[in-house]
């Protein structure tokens, strides 16, 4: 378990004092997925530097597992940053070193024996799937592969925490799908913490089971995944989420909408979880008159179920359409009429 | 053939001097190559922001390698005179020319390491901070190895100066080749001796290039 309490830190640099992190009071508790979503300036960076001592806190402190990553230092730090070990944007890797050394460096920091090393170091490269590369140097991997060996060498020492620092911002779609799945599956497999800092809300909705949206050094939202798509409540949050369910409400887009459908009743529906996997819109078809026509429509999944939209038009008696409605808000669909024709 | 073109050369002195010339150049290149080392992780290290951060050390160690940078080298080795003759016990032969061409290259050196580690990408040795590494570590497993190519090419750079210091040195009689072209073909008016002096540092700064060139490469595995 990862616990925050009233953490702050104050760069000064003679003329200005910047406050990166301002008061961030979190708790990750072991096994969760967490991510922290905000745009570059915002302090994620440095909160996640603040997790394994890479920064000092000005105020405040960090606890994991118990122990207090803020009080400690030199040797005591040391040995604690191998049990909470990172990944980065740019991978990080010794260029001078095949990626078996790469994979064995932390191992040397840590003092295990050579025949130990190359056992672990096998092990690793099975794990993120990188068997007959592992004499290869970096310069001959792609982005991907060298993030497999930053996943492989950050997990060398067994550690208790992840973290990811925009480790999929320099790869390409579906080079960062196929990442953030090992990254699941490691959090599965292994029961690792994983905290991860993104601007993008892709990999949020993607492998997260909680969110913190950071704006101007303060966490400004905190919630399940699930919870913060369906209902996000600053402004900075329903951009993001913009970003991945692009629900197309703009007066532009519904005058837009109306114009191409200009009969009956544009209706937004909003499933969450288990809704949007049943099989509501058939029953709905065959109980009531009335003419349904799909306009547009988006699922995200997230680990913690789907979250969709579906914007419907509805023909047909008028009383046969408040009654569809009903029938949809029963079954806790949310509806939003979009205006008459 | 040769003695035709060379009359005037002795070719078991213009052996000798040629080995001279090579132990300088050697000797002198070992101690630049470790001393410069040193004094370049040191700047490197005490460095704002850096690993070992300190405005003192890093002041002083700055001022050393930029004062010694600055002085010419001809009127180095006369400074040097009085800590040469007490350090070795002469002025003259090759050992006595050793401590102008080391104190006179390890400051070059130095700045060369210097650029080599600022080079390093800085995620890097972030990286092993996150490992837990200690800073004895990342000097040794992180630093060196990754400005490996740079440090050898420096080296080289440095090792074909020294040999040009070498020759600058034989004026005062350290001896090698630089001796030999001064008091043999320079004030005896030979210049076929010279001329061969020439001809056999050439092909040592050759083969120092061919050697640095061969082993950069080998290093370089971006």
């Amino acid at each position: 378990m990862i616990e925050l309490k009233g953490l702050t830190k104050v760069f000064d640099t003679g003329k200005a004092r910047l406050t990166a992190v301002d008061h961030v009071d979190l708790t990750v508790p072991a096994g969760e997925i967490f991510g922290i979503i905000g745009y570059s300036g915002a302090g994620k960076s440095t909160l996640i530097r603040l997790l394994n001592g890479l920064e000092k806190p000005s105020e405040g402190s960090v606890e994991i597992n118990g122990q207090n990553i803020t009080a400690i230092s030199g040797p005591k730090l040391r040995k604690a940053r191998q049990k909470v070990s990172m990944i980065f944007q740019h991978f990080n890797l010794l260029w001078s070193r095949t990626v078996r050394e790469n994979i064995e460096f932390p191992l040397e920091i840590a003092g295990v024996g050579k025949e130990e090393r190359r056992k672990r170091s096998a092990e690793l490269i099975e794990l993120v799937g990188l068997e007959g590369r592992e004499s290869a140097y970096p310069a001959q991997l792609s982005g991907g592969q060298k993030q497999r060996v930053g996943i492989a060498r950050a997990l060398a020492n067994d550690p208790e925490v992840l973290l990811c620092d925009e480790a999929t911002s320099a790869l390409d779609p579906q080079t960062t799908d196929a990442i953030l799945e090992l990254l699941v599956d490691i959090n599965k497999r292994l029961g690792l913490t994983i905290v991860l800092i993104t601007h993008e809300m892709h990999v949020i909705r993607k492998i997260c089971h909680r969110v913190a949206v950071m704006e101007g050094g303060r966490v400004v939202e905190l919630g399940e995944v699930l919870h913060v798509f369906q209902h996000p409540k600053e402004t900075i949050t329903k951009r993001f989420v913009a970003q991945v369910t692009e629900t197309e409400d703009s007066a532009e887009t519904v005058r837009h909408l109306r114009e191409q459908y200009p009969e009956g009743q544009l209706v937004k529906l909003i499933f969450v979880g288990d809704q949007a996997e049943q099989p509501i819109l058939t029953q709905l078809i065959r109980e009531y008159t009335v003419e349904v026509n799909i306009v547009h429509g988006n699922i995200s999944h997230t680990q913690r179920g789907a979250y969709g939209t579906l914007i419907l038009q509805l023909k047909g008696p008028a009383e046969e359409i408040s009654k569809a409605l009903a029938f949809l808000g029963a079954h806790d669909v949310q509806t939003e009429v979009m205006g008459d024709a | 053939m040769l003695e035709t073109l060379f009359p005037n050369v002795d070719w078991a002195d213009m052996w000798e001097a040629t080995l001279e010339t090579i132990y300088m150049t050697a000797m002198s290149t070992f101690f630049t190559f470790v001393i410069g080392l040193v004094l370049g992780i040191v700047l490197f290290l005490t460095a704002p922001n850096q690993l070992w951060a300190n405005k003192i050390v890093n002041w002083l160690t700055g001022a050393f390698v930029n004062i010694f940078r600055s002085i010419p080298f001809i009127i180095l080795i006369i400074l040097l005179i009085p800590f040469t003759k007490f350090l070795i016990g002469s002025i003259r032969g090759p050992n006595a020319a050793l401590p102008a061409l080391i104190i006179g290259a390890a400051p070059f050196y130095a700045r060369m390491v210097l650029i080599a580690l600022k080079e390093i990408d800085k995620g890097v040795i972030e990286a092993a901070r996150s490992m837990g590494a200690t800073t004895w570590t990342i000097i040794r497993k992180v630093l060196l190895p990754e400005s490996k190519p740079a440090l050898i090419s420096g080296i080289t750079v440095t090792a074909i100066a020294l040999v040009g210091y070498t020759a600058m040195a034989g004026i005062i009689g350290a001896g090698g080749l630089g001796t030999l072209a001064f008091l043999d073909g320079f004030q005896r008016s030979r210049e076929d001796v010279t001329l061969m002096a020439t001809i056999a540092i050439l092909i040592i700064v050759f083969v120092v290039q061919f050697i640095g060139d061969f082993l950069t490469g080998k290093a370089d595995k971006r």
